[in-house]
């Protein structure tokens, strides 16, 4: 199936609705009262889910647009991989504003004694260069190393559920599920992994 | 052990980073807050949201849950001196919609969203083991048969956070003595209500956390009858809440509050140290003890200090050093003279 240009910036306004609609859901929820008595690890724990649900949803992507031939969907993961990039981060400043309270101190050291935290700070880094690459400028500017720069989401796909997984106190079974969608989304993949990892020289 | 004069019982002192009132954001502007939504139109928006809604992907559907809220009588008491805290109380609705109760859902909002049904009447509380004379407490004996008295006591959880809580209660001591304590006796263990109906955190895993239920916890019998073991039936002057561990829990003030066992139904005096929950599911992670001490890490994150949830919104609370038995050194510093405090975490 073909999409038209105008199919396509529909699709695209289609998916920043999708996308941004947790967030606002967030700040209303928060705003009315609705998160808790003391909302910072309920803020702290659903922006992650936000990052690890559009972090699948970008992985998906490229599966259903070859398995229903929707050559158009390719066309949405920048925009779908940018939203993990904006989840990760309002992660990330919530943990440190609203759990750190900006302790920059505590953070270095949490980093270095949390393996979660370094966990997911390691994922943040690549998500975030992943982030500063995407312009189609810059793309054009790397030539055949932006592909494998953007391999490295598949290390994030190991990355985030581990450090989901690891943060819980002992609800490891939804985790483990995230584990178990990312290994297999991995797998689908193996080829173009095991091509990434040992080029033909 | 530097930090530990902080408290001294019946007099009160100001550690520096205590809150001044001046500072707290004045609960009229707080309460607000409400009318500030209500003005922007979100007020509709906030009607229909679900009280308990998760970014997990099994419960994008979740449905709205009847908030008719549990409800609790005021009660008698006296405010000994010693018991009363300089620090800021944490606010009635932080202590009771902040909760880590995980028989009813292991979100922090679960307990409020989802016990409000919780029926403590009949309950019956036993105390046996190794005593002399057993005892059986209904409902109506637990506010009744001891003289009741506040307590403030800060609450610090193994995940750093804390609060300051005012309970209501009779010490755990008086109830240990009045059942007789054999000689030979060397621990006290307490577990919860066991009622998968009432509770679906017992019924399913997944909403359980993966805890073996019922939940147990345990003291050596010097802790035990220490002075600051509290029974709480009540807080904020009235009985408590189900989230808050309906009809009696315990309150331990110098462990980390996962020691602090809710909805207590039995008490048992034994010559043995008995398995406590957390302690089973991770014992590198949870030891028996489970002292608040800022100098001996949890694996997985600092215990140095501890985010202090107090007064405001979302941007006030405090970030505070942790203190060695979380300030109640003098009453329990005796009690681990001798011990490796790193191998008896």
């Amino acid at each position: 199936m073909r999409l038209s240009p105008r199919g396509v910036f529909w699709l695209k306004v289609m998916l920043h609705i999708v996308f941004l609609l947790p967030a606002l859901y967030l700040v209303a929820l928060v705003l009315t009262d609705n998160a808790g008595g003391d909302p910072v690890q309920y803020i702290i724990h659903y922006t992650g889910m936000g990052a690890i649900n559009s972090l699948l949803a970008t992985l998906l992507i490229s599966p259903i647009a070859k398995r229903f031939k929707l050559a158009a969907l390719m066309q949405t993961r920048r925009l779908v991989g940018l939203y993990v990039f904006a989840y990760a981060l309002l992660h990330i400043s919530a943990f440190v504003s609203l759990d750190l309270l900006f302790a920059w101190g505590l953070l270095f050291e949490e980093v270095i004694k949390r393996p979660y935290i370094l966990v997911g700070a390691a994922g943040l880094i690549i998500v975030t260069l992943l982030a500063l690459t995407s312009p189609n400028k810059i793309k054009r500017k790397m030539g055949k190393q932006w592909q494998s720069l953007h391999n490295w989401i598949y290390v994030v796909a190991l990355l985030a559920p581990i450090h989901f997984y690891w943060s819980v106190k002992s609800e490891i079974i939804e985790p483990s599920i995230y584990i178990a969608v990312f290994a297999a989304l991995l797998f689908y993949r193996r080829a173009s992994i095991k091509k990434w990892l040992m080029p033909k020289r | 052990m530097a930090r530990k004069n902080r408290f001294t019982p019946g007099i009160l002192q100001r550690a520096p980073w205590h809150v001044v009132d001046n500072q707290v954001t004045p609960e009229s502007v707080f309460n607000d807050r409400r009318n500030i939504i209500k003005a922007l139109g979100l007020g509709a928006l906030g009607a229909s949201l679900p009280g308990q809604v998760q970014a997990g992907i099994f419960d994008l559907f979740g449905e709205q849950k009847a908030k008719n809220p549990f409800t609790t009588q005021s009660l008698n008491y006296s405010t000994p001196r010693q018991f009363v805290l300089p620090d800021v109380k944490t606010p009635e609705d932080k202590v009771t919609r902040h909760n880590n109760f995980y028989e009813f859902g292991t979100g922090k909002s679960d307990p409020y969203d989802n016990a409000q049904g919780f029926n403590v009447d009949p309950w019956t509380l036993v105390i046996d083991g190794l005593v002399d004379k057993p005892i059986t407490l209904d409902l109506q004996a637990l506010t009744k048969r001891f003289a009741l008295e506040e307590r403030t006591y800060r609450l610090r959880c193994v995940e750093a956070w804390s609060m300051v809580v005012p309970w209501v209660g009779f010490s755990l001591a008086t109830l240990l003595k009045d059942a007789g304590v054999k000689s030979n006796a060397t621990h006290v263990a307490f577990e919860t209500l066991f009622d998968p109906e009432q509770m679906p955190g017992q019924k399913s895993r997944l909403m359980g956390g993966g805890i073996h239920y019922p939940y147990v916890e345990g003291l050596t019998i010097a802790e035990a009858m220490n002075e600051l073991p509290f029974l709480a039936v009540g807080l904020y002057g009235k009985t408590l809440p189900p989230q808050n561990g309906a009809p009696i829990r315990l309150v331990v003030p110098w462990k980390y509050g996962f020691k602090s066992i809710k909805s207590v139904v039995r008490i048992r005096v034994m010559d043995k140290q008995p398995p406590t929950s957390w302690n089973q599911l991770a014992s590198n992670e949870y030891g028996f003890y489970a002292n608040v001490n800022p100098e001996v890490d949890h694996p997985r994150w600092s215990q140095a200090s501890e985010r202090s949830i107090g007064e405001g919104g979302l941007f006030s609370a405090k970030r505070i050093p942790t203190q060695m038995f979380n300030g109640y050194g003098d009453f329990v510093a005796d009690l681990y003279k001798n011990m490796d405090l790193r191998k008896f975490y």
